[in-house]
């Protein structure tokens, strides 16, 4: 078993509201910020995961992802995986 | 017989006494449940009540989905219990996938909290039964999360098959189909936005929640009976 670092970026689905990401962009003209459109929240989880390869460390977190991380009926999720720098 | 209604009570949870002090007030019997318990104990109804369970992280109701008195409710649904979530509640329910689809954040960046006029879509619910369509009810709404989204053919589905209950007049929030409240195929369990125990006395200055909450009362009364 080695440790696995695990990167998850959700993302709400497109067409599905985002008052945040929205508000930023409103905000942005006054900051003196142009050029800048499209703006889109999201959120980030960080953590490890034991497993004997990088390929069941990728299954672990994506099963994660499906049953508790995200609603898929709102989000989307990219799951990426490193080796990781400790000790198992 | 008196109607007895669990009201259960997550971390967070901020409504369960107004749900008791409703439920009681209309002539049933409320207990509060903790979420921790793996029983609901001998109940007629359960009603999850509205708040911030478990600090709404993460996405609000996706940590009280795995709270151990879940499983209880899962089983009491799926006997044909009668579960109403309301608010916070109802976005329970939707993680738990006893109800369909999902609330996003609200259209036109606000939170609202607000009295509005809602009207009765179905009867087909153990929230609405013998309430005629149509019958119109003034009701508050206190939510961030409150726009019902789900995909084209659920809403399909949701349309062919009597599940929309509650609509609202003006839409405040972005909701599909102005939907304000949804059942399962079954009619006994049943998500809304707006707060009917809020607006169960005239000095609330609304009583239309009763006909709501009395609907419900009379559904599980039904069941002690049977």
């Amino acid at each position: 078993m080695a440790a696995y670092d695990v990167l998850v970026e959700v993302a709400l689905r497109p067409g599905i509201a985002d008052p945040q990401g929205a508000t930023i962009e409103r905000a942005l003209p006054a900051l003196g910020f142009t050029g800048i459109s499209g703006v889109r929240s999201g959120k980030a989880f960080r953590f490890s995961v034991d497993a004997a390869t990088p390929a069941a460390a990728q299954a672990a977190a994506e099963d994660l992802c499906r049953r508790f991380l995200t609603n898929p009926v709102i989000e989307d999720s990219v799951v990426t995986v490193a080796a990781g720098a400790g000790p198992s | 017989m008196t109607a007895r209604v669990g009201v259960v009570l997550f971390p967070g949870t901020n409504c369960e006494h107004d749900v008791a002090a409703a439920v009681d007030a209309l002539g049933g019997s409320a207990s509060l449940v903790w979420h921790g318990a793996s029983s609901l104990g001998d109940v007629d109804a359960v009603v999850l009540p509205g708040g911030f369970a478990h600090g709404d992280y993460l996405r609000p109701g996706a940590i009280a989905r795995f709270s151990p008195v879940m499983e209880a409710v899962s089983s009491f649904a799926a006997a044909g219990g009668p579960v109403v979530g309301i608010c916070n509640g109802f976005q329970v329910l939707a993680e738990a996938h006893l109800l369909p689809g999902a609330l996003q954040k609200n259209a036109g960046l606000s939170f609202v909290c607000d009295t509005v006029d809602l009207v009765v879509a179905s009867s087909a619910s153990v929230l609405t039964a013998g309430v005629p369509v149509g019958t119109a009810l003034r009701i508050p709404i206190n939510h961030f999360e409150g726009n019902y989204t789900c995909d084209p053919a659920t809403l399909e589905q949701l349309r062919a098959e009597d599940r929309i209950v509650l609509r609202y007049r003006r839409n405040p929030n972005g909701s599909v189909d102005d939907i304000a409240g949804i059942a399962n195929q079954a009619g006994n369990v049943v998500g809304l936005m707006p707060h009917p125990e809020r607006a169960c006395d005239p000095l609330l200055g609304s009583d239309d929640g009763r006909v709501l909450l009395g609907a419900l009362l009379a559904s599980a009364g039904a069941r002690v009976g049977a």
